[in-house]
C-alpha cells in the first residue's frame, strides 16, 4: 500500500495529501504521522489537503483526530486549503473541527505555526 | 370516410385582396387598434403577410396541425409579430386578436361560395376556426414564454446582485447581506464566499447583516454554517451590524452565537480585523 511522504522542514513536520485519501491510508498516515512526531521532535504539523477533492465523514474524523492526537504530543497541527466544497460538505456532515487550527495556505499555515511557538516560548 | 376537401384554401387565394382590405378596415375600426403604438402602414404590412404565409402554408391542406414543418414561417412570423407588440406595450389579447379579426372577413367569403348549403359552410367555419384559434392562441404562448424569460433573467439578476464580495483591504473581505437569507441564497452566499477567499487568499470575512430584516433560527444556522466553512478553509469571521432586536431574538431563540466574533457596525469589524492583521490606522499630522 502506498503511504503519504512526511517531510520534516526545521521543526515542523509537512504532509501534502495528492491522492484521495482511502480510509485504509488515511489509519497508515496517522500511524507514521505519530511515530515522526516523535522520532523527528516536530513542534508543528502542517496538512494540505488542496489537492483533496473529496472529504467523507471518516477522512474528517481522521484529521480531527490527527490534530487531538499531535496536541498530546506536543505538536500543533494546521489543516491548510481546504477547497471550498470540501469545507462546505464538511460543514454540512455537522465537522466543524473545533480546536483543529486552518490556514488559507502552506506560507500561512507556518507563520501561524511559528507565531504560536513564539508565543509558547515567551 | 374520405374528407371532403376544404374550400379555405381556394377562397382565400381568391379573394386575396378583397379579404384584405376588408380584414384591414375591421382592424382600423376596431376597439382595440391602438395607433399610439403601431402605424397603419405597418399593420398593413403585417397582415399583407400574414395572408401571404397563410395562402402559403395551406397549399399543403393542412388545416389543422401547425406544428408542422409547412407552417414554421407563419410560426416564426408570429414570434417577430408577438416580439415587436411586447416592446411596443401590447396586451396578449390584443396581439391574440390581430389574428382572431381574420375570421371575420374570411368567412364572409365562405358564406358567399357555400350558398345555401348550411352543412358545408358550418364545416368550413369549423376548420377555419379551429385553425385560426390555434394560431391565435400561439401569439399567447409566445407572449408567455417571452415574459418567463425575462422573469427567470431578473432572477439570476437579482441572486447575482444580491451577493456581492467586496474586498475591503488587503486579506479582509465584506459581504454585504440584504434581504431575507433562504437556504437557496445562503448556498450561493457560500460559494462566492469561499471562492473569493480562496482566489483573494484573505484571513478576514466580515459578514455584515445590516440589510438581513429578520434573522430566525434557519436564518442563524445558515450564517454559522457560513462561518464554519470559511474557519475551514482558514479565514475568519466576523458579523457585524447586528441590530438591538435582532440580537434579543437570537438570545430568546436560544441560538449560540458563542464561537462568532460580533460587531455593533461594520467599521468596528473592519477595524478588528486591520488590528488582527497587524494594520495599524493613524493620522497623518498627528
Amino acid at each position: 500500500m502506498e503511504h503519504i511522504p512526511i517531510i520534516k522542514m526545521g521543526e515542523f513536520l509537512l504532509v501534502s495529501i495528492q491522492v484521495d485519501l482511502h480510509d485504509r491510508m488515511a489509519m497508515a498516515l496517522q500511524d507514521d504521522l505519530m511515530e515522526q512526531i516523535v522520532k523527528k521532535r516536530a513542534r508543528g504539523v502542517l496538512i494540505d489537503i488542496s489537492s483533496l477533492q473529496i472529504v467523507d465523514s471518516f477522512i474528517g474524523r481522521v484529521i480531527g483526530e490527527i490534530a487531538a492526537m499531535s496536541r498530546i504530543l506536543d505538536a500543533e497541527t494546521v489543516i491548510v486549503g481546504m477547497q471550498p466544497a470540501v469545507a462546505v460538505t464538511m460543514v454540512e456532515l455537522g465537522m466543524t473541527l473545533p480546536g483543529v487550527r486552518t490556514a488559507l495556505n502552506v506560507d500561512k499555515g507556518m507563520e501561524l505555526l511559528r507565531t504560536s511557538m513564539k508565543r509558547l516560548e515567551g | 370516410m374520405a374528407k371532403t376537401k376544404s374550400k379555405i384554401p381556394a377562397v382565400i387565394g381568391k379573394y386575396e385582396k378583397e379579404i384584405l382590405e376588408e380584414w384591414l378596415n375591421t382592424q382600423l375600426k376596431s376597439d382595440n387598434l391602438r395607433p399610439d403604438l403601431l402605424k397603419e402602414s405597418e399593420l398593413r404590412h403585417q397582415s399583407g403577410e400574414f395572408l401571404a404565409l397563410l395562402k402559403n402554408a395551406l397549399q399543403k391542406d393542412n388545416l389543422t396541425d401547425i406544428e408542422l414543418a409547412e407552417w414554421e414561417p407563419m410560426r416564426s412570423f408570429l414570434i417577430d409579430i408577438t416580439d415587436q407588440r411586447i416592446a411596443r406595450g401590447f396586451t396578449p389579447s390584443e396581439t391574440a386578436t390581430f389574428v382572431f379579426s381574420f375570421k371575420q372577413p374570411l368567412f364572409t367569403r365562405l358564406k358567399k361560395e357555400a350558398g345555401d348549403n348550411a352543412q358545408v359552410l358550418a364545416d368550413e367555419i369549423w376548420t377555419a376556426t379551429v385553425l385560426l384559434d390555434k394560431l391565435g392562441l400561439y401569439t399567447t404562448e409566445v407572449f408567455q414564454k417571452k415574459r418567463e424569460e425575462v422573469i427567470t433573467r431578473q432572477q439570476d439578476d437579482m441572486m447575482e446582485l444580491s451577493t456581492p464580495v467586496v474586498k475591503l483591504w488587503d486579506g479582509i473581505l465584506a459581504l454585504p447581506l440584504i434581504g431575507t437569507l433562504d437556504s437557496a441564497r445562503t448556498q450561493v452566499v457560500m460559494e462566492s464566499l469561499l471562492n473569493k477567499i480562496l482566489e483573494t487568499g484573505a484571513g478576514f470575512a466580515i459578514i455584515d447583516i445590516t440589510g438581513v430584516p429578520v434573522v430566525d433560527t434557519l436564518v442563524a444556522q445558515h450564517l454559522l454554517k457560513t462561518v464554519s466553512a470559511a474557519r475551514l478553509m482558514g479565514a475568519d469571521c466576523i458579523i457585524s451590524g447586528v441590530r438591538p432586536q435582532i440580537a434579543q431574538t437570537i438570545v430568546h431563540l436560544g441560538v449560540s452565537l458563542a464561537d462568532v466574533a460580533t460587531k455593533a457596525n461594520m467599521a468596528e469589524a473592519f477595524q478588528q480585523a486591520l488590528a488582527l492583521s497587524d494594520y495599524k490606522v493613524v493620522r497623518p499630522r498627528e
